[in-house]
């Protein structure tokens, strides 16, 4: 595991206390496991020496630490005030959700796509915004988003 | 509010936060440098610290990130003297709805906060710095990490620093997505691996703070200034702005204008100014109907408010905050009960559950409000979201107490008839009015 290039502590690998590097470390169990299993939290907890109950804790408290299996495409639609002022939020949500035939924190049945809502995305000059993964989208339209589940292999 | 004398015209103003931006490869070391950067951090190094934190003082600038707090009296907070290590942390967590300005900074312009962070921990004694970044950053934390091994490479982090005995190590921490770890204790927590619950105050990170030692916490557009105060003197950056909110600032615009974005300013421009002038004014020729000038934890002015001053001391006199100077934009089409739903729906979202008012109180909120928007309200429900205000504004142990209630409170005070209609009729006033 390379953190620098994971990067959650860059350059350095210095940090002073073992339970400072518990955000860093659930991040690479998840990427490498998909979710966190309890199989990954026991990972953690033995790698970092935790109790499972601090890394549970830590764990269940941040929305993007996944406690459940998610698609291969996590699609994420702001419904913040400002993505709904210029007509994204529940428009889009429902979009989506048509097009791929399952509601807000659903998982397609291939495992391909989950739709989600989420709070502001800091995009609110650009909106409306949804992200998948890692990737950020902005101006979202109807037409930008069916190019888009496109481009991802959805057929419909 | 029309005497506006003592506001200056701005008619020369020049950015400064945001001039790079337009820079091809600006997020690069090499762009910075061509332009001039690291000449601050050359600069303080040979000052003694004392007189830096005097220069921050002396330009008046006040936190950016939400709460106004005068920058250099907390730098002075921290202890004096080499016995005790000490930390600086930067907030990038930036999640409060309308605000967008820490985003493209830290994307496309990490170098000059860098040189604010370095600038800071010199004039304050810290050999360690956390930036502590919003998890859904993924390009804002790839751009940091680059930007810290370029300045390290350089020589402008690590040991001796451009030669001087002064050292400084920095470190990225990505948060995880919880709006309350940008709370300045929350976020201590959080950079501890625990969960982001506030710590109760005082102490003050200032003297107990990171791991239990002198912390100063600040937001990176407050570090953005510095640079900038020490290239060009405190009488520069306090010449800018009002009796109490000096320097350039930058303002989030989004909604329903013609050209949404980050706009850099002086303080004390006149909010109107900046909607109908920089921002393109309101789409489709429509008319304002409200306008949140601060993020959404502030409380909404309606249109006929907007010509104030966009200052800490002008917005709360007129009965709102500059919060973080996001200026969210609604026109004449918007359902201000709709507005207020998804604000509540996302303070009870981001409540952190530590504390009883904010928690319930919270969930509360925003049943009610999602009922009176549904058609389904009750002939009571605006006192009791009223009642609800009062019991938990200032009975919380964060500021999110306060912060929840603003829109809200702010809402029934400017739009009650419209609160009424719901209730009354189970129909939108707006939509009666404007069929789309
Ligand atoms: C609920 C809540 C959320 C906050 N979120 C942020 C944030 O995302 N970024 C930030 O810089 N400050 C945020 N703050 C303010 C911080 O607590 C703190 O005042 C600030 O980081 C100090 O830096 P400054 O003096 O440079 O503004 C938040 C405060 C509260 C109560
Ligand atoms: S006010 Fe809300 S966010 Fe703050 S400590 Fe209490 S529950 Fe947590
Ligand atoms: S409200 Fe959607 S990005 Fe801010």
């Amino acid at each position: 595991m390379n953190e620098d290039e994971r990067g959650s502590y860059a350059p350095l690998n210095s940090n002073p206390k073992q339970r400072a590097r518990l955000l860093a470390a659930l991040y690479l169990a998840q990427e490498q496991y998909g979710w966190l299993s309890s199989e990954a939290i026991q990972y953690v907890a033995d790698k970092l020496s935790l109790k499972i109950g601090q890394v549970q804790s830590t764990a269940s408290f941040y929305s993007m630490f996944r406690l459940k299996p998610q698609g291969e495409y996590r699609i994420q639609v702001c419904e913040g005030l400002s993505c709904y002022l210029v007509g994204g939020a529940e428009p889009i949500l429902d979009h989506i959700s048509r097009k791929l035939g399952i509601q807000s924190g659903e998982t397609t049945p291939d495992g391909k796509f989950s739709l989600e809502v989420v709070q502001c995305l800091a995009s609110c000059g650009t909106a409306p915004a949804l992200r998948i993964n890692d990737e950020l989208y902005e101006r979202m339209t109807f037409a930008s988003i069916d190019k888009l589940l496109e481009s991802l292999g959805c057929k419909i | 509010m029309n005497s506006r004398s003592d506001v200056p015209t701005n008619e020369n103003f020049e950015p400064v936060l945001t001039q790079n931006l337009k820079l091809p490869g600006s997020e690069k070391i090499a762009t910075y440098l061509s332009v001039g950067g690291y000449q601050a951090v050359r600069k303080a190094l040979s000052l003694p610290p004392d007189e830096i934190i005097d220069m921050v003082k002396r330009s008046g600038l006040r936190g950016r990130g939400g709460a106004g707090f005068p920058t250099g009296t907390k730098w002075g907070f921290m202890p004096n003297g080499k016995d005790v290590p000490k930390i600086v942390a930067v907030n990038t967590d930036e999640g409060e709805p309308g605000t967008f300005k820490d985003r493209e900074i830290v994307e496309q312009d990490p170098h000059q906060v860098l040189e604010g962070v370095i600038i800071a921990a010199y004039a304050v004694g810290a050999n360690r710095a956390y930036v502590y970044i919003r998890g859904e950053f993924f390009l804002g934390v790839k751009r940091w990490i680059k930007a810290i091994s370029d300045a390290y490479e350089f020589g402008f982090l690590g040991e001796n620093i451009l030669g001087s005995d002064f050292s400084l190590d920095l470190s990225v921490h990505r948060g995880a997505g919880a709006y309350i770890c940008g709370e300045e204790t929350a976020m201590l927590e959080s950079l501890e691996g625990k969960r982001g619950s506030p710590r109760l105050k005082p102490p003050y990170p200032a003297s107990i703070g990171l791991f239990g030692l002198p912390t100063l916490v600040q937001n990176i557009e407050t570090l953005a200034c510095v640079p900038h105060i020490i290239n060009r003197g405190s009488e520069w950056f306090s010449s800018i702005g009002t009796a109490q909110s000096k320097g350039p600032k930058i303002f989030s615009v989004s909604g329903h204008v013609n050209r949404p974005g980050n706009y850099e300013l002086p303080l004390g421009i006149s909010l109107k100014e900046i909607i109908y002038r920089h921002a393109g004014g309101i789409r489709n020729g429509n008319r304002l109907k409200a306008v949140i000038p601060g993020g959404a934890s502030t409380p909404i002015l309606p249109a006929e408010l907007v010509d104030v001053p966009m200052a800490f001391e002008t917005l709360e006199a007129a009965g709102s905050a500059l919060g973080t100077g996001a200026i969210i934009v609604m026109d004449e089409t918007t359902c201000i009960v709709e507005a207020v739903r998804r604000l509540s729906k996302f303070f009870a979202h981001e409540s952190c559950g530590h504390c009883t008012p904010c928690r319930i109180g919270s969930h509360r909120i925003y049943e009610i409000m999602d009922r009176i928007e549904k058609g389904q309200g009750h002939s009571g429900d605006i006192d009791l979201l009223l009642n609800l205000v009062e019991g938990i504004d200032g009975n919380t142990f964060c500021p999110m107490g306060s912060a929840l209630v603003n829109p809200v409170r702010s809402a029934i005070q400017h739009f009650r008839e419209e609160f009424e209609y719901h209730i009354t009729n189970k129909n939108c006033l707006v939509k009666t009015q404007i069929p789309k």
